[in-house]
């Protein structure tokens, strides 16, 4: 704007407070009908608007941990990027389930006042796949191929959805998701055609994270309870299993050859009952949020 | 809302009468990101209405989680009230999706004539890449056709980062969408 320098852009005596935490945006929906359409009930559509939120928010938690730790400078602007889209995405959906839900809730009250419990992403999204000793670059790579072509999927027919609003999330989100898909993919591919040691870890970041794949593709009873609204994502098995051999092709690699993690008395992700890593990811992500509330910068 | 079209960029244009003053103003205020673009230019601008002395802008953001919807939202205000407008009210559309075919004329000129390539027409998002990217990306400084991709994401989510072969210069494309 008009400021001589950015001290002055700063310290302008405007009254616009921002909170520490979401930005406070007043109608982030507008211009989208938002009224929950006939006949959809709407527990089951806050709930659906909270899994697909938290998919993003917890990945995007996950890959900002990469920040400054990748292996070069222009992977550590990437991942960051990638993780600002998602928590873009993250913050329409969650904005979205506390209108539904009409309990008040906001996004953030809804990122940084829920327990474990009712986090509702899939479990791909919280396993720890470094850096550190959780992981390395390769597996996290292999996640984001795995994740962003499988919401992708979802997303391109999110687009179609009786709920204006989750197809115009959806609209903006296909156009980004090509993007991450896209990314992970020709990383996949550089380490696999890379040396021996770079070719050991991508095949050993699939088989990591391949064991939750299946969970990916679970229809939830809430998801079958949305009929034009939410995507099964048994609809989207086929084309995601097409893509990412695709990409195995390309890289030589072989589709991995391991068992799912199983569910806890059939409960995964998407009811609440997440892997030991969710809890420390949570008390870092919601740390400050819980012990400053309603703080403002 | 009517549809105007201006050299071959099709915006959502208000052309109701009594949007008069307010218009120009919100159109003149800068991208904080891309500043040589006005919010005009970027095409993120949609709707400016006045009503007595009551001003309804609204902006549509360019990706989900765009951090600089929030200084664009900032920055409208205070032009708006610095020219008197004490009313002023800002609407964030998530629909119609935002695309860089929005980017006016004017707008791909100033990018290039600072040093960033503008992003082609129609081209919408990468599909799946399994071959080595093809460069279609002239260096905004020379206009040299052989450029190389250095990284795919650049100092913001709406930039990619690539260096040309003949002047050797790193520079930004704005990738489309």
């Amino acid at each position: 704007m008009s400021f001589d320098n950015a001290y002055d852009a700063i310290t302008d005596a405007s009254d616009d407070k921002h909170w520490a935490f979401g930005t406070g945006f007043d109608d982030p929906l507008s211009g989208v009908d938002r009224a929950v359409p006939a006949g959809v009930s709407t527990a089951d559509l806050t709930a659906y608007c909270l899994m697909l939120a938290d998919d993003a928010l917890v990945l995007s938690q996950r890959l900002t941990e990469w920040c400054s730790r990748a292996p070069e400078l222009e992977e550590d602007v990437a991942l960051a990027n990638i993780a600002l889209d998602l928590l873009g995405q993250a913050r329409l959906l969650l904005t979205r389930a506390g209108e539904v839900e009409g309990r008040g809730r906001d996004e953030d009250a809804l990122a940084y006042l829920r327990d474990e419990h009712e986090f509702r992403n899939v479990r791909l999204v919280e396993i720890d796949c470094g850096p550190g000793p959780g992981g390395d670059f390769a597996v996290t790579i292999a996640r984001l191929l795995v994740f962003s072509t499988w919401r992708l999927a979802v997303f391109e027919r999110l687009v179609a959805s009786k709920d204006p609003v989750l197809a115009a999330i959806a609209a903006k989100g296909v156009k980004e998701l090509a993007y991450h898909r896209d990314h992970a993919a020709q990383w996949t591919l550089r380490l696999a055609g890379g040396t021996e040691f770079s070719r050991e870890r991508m095949v050993a970041g699939m088989a990591r994270v391949w064991p939750l794949y299946d969970e990916l593709f679970t229809t939830h009873e809430v998801e079958r309870s949305l009929p034009d609204v939410a995507v099964p994502p048994s609809d989207v098995r086929a084309e995601v299993d097409e893509v990412l051999d695709q990409v195995f092709t390309a890289a030589a690699l072989d589709r991995p050859d391991v068992a799912p993690m199983s569910a806890v008395a059939g409960k995964s992700g998407r009811d609440g009952v997440h892997t030991e890593a969710m809890g420390f990811l949570l008390a870092e992500m919601q740390h400050l949020a819980r012990s400053l509330p309603g703080a403002k910068w | 809302m009517g549809v105007a079209k201006a050299r071959g960029v099709v915006l959502p244009v208000d052309n109701s009468p009594t949007c008069g003053q307010a218009r120009a103003i919100a159109e003149r205020v800068l991208d904080p990101e891309l500043p040589v673009l006005t919010l005009a230019d970027l095409g993120v601008l949609r709707d400016v209405r006045e009503d007595g002395g009551r001003v309804t802008v609204t902006i549509t953001p360019t990706y989900s989680g765009c951090p600089a919807l929030d200084e664009m939202r900032a920055d409208l205000h205070r032009a708006l009230r610095d020219a008197g407008y004490e009313r002023v009210e800002i609407r964030t559309a998530l629909t119609p999706t935002w695309t860089t075919d929005w980017i006016s004329a004017d707008g791909r000129r100033k990018l290039a004539e600072h040093g960033i390539a503008p992003p082609q027409h129609k081209a919408g998002p990468v599909t799946l890449n399994l071959t080595p990217p093809v460069t279609r990306v002239r260096c905004p400084r020379c206009g040299s056709a052989r450029t190389t991709e250095l990284s795919r994401f650049s100092s913001t989510a709406c930039k990619a980062l690539r260096r040309c072969e003949d002047c050797s210069e790193p520079f930004e494309h704005v990738k489309e969408i």
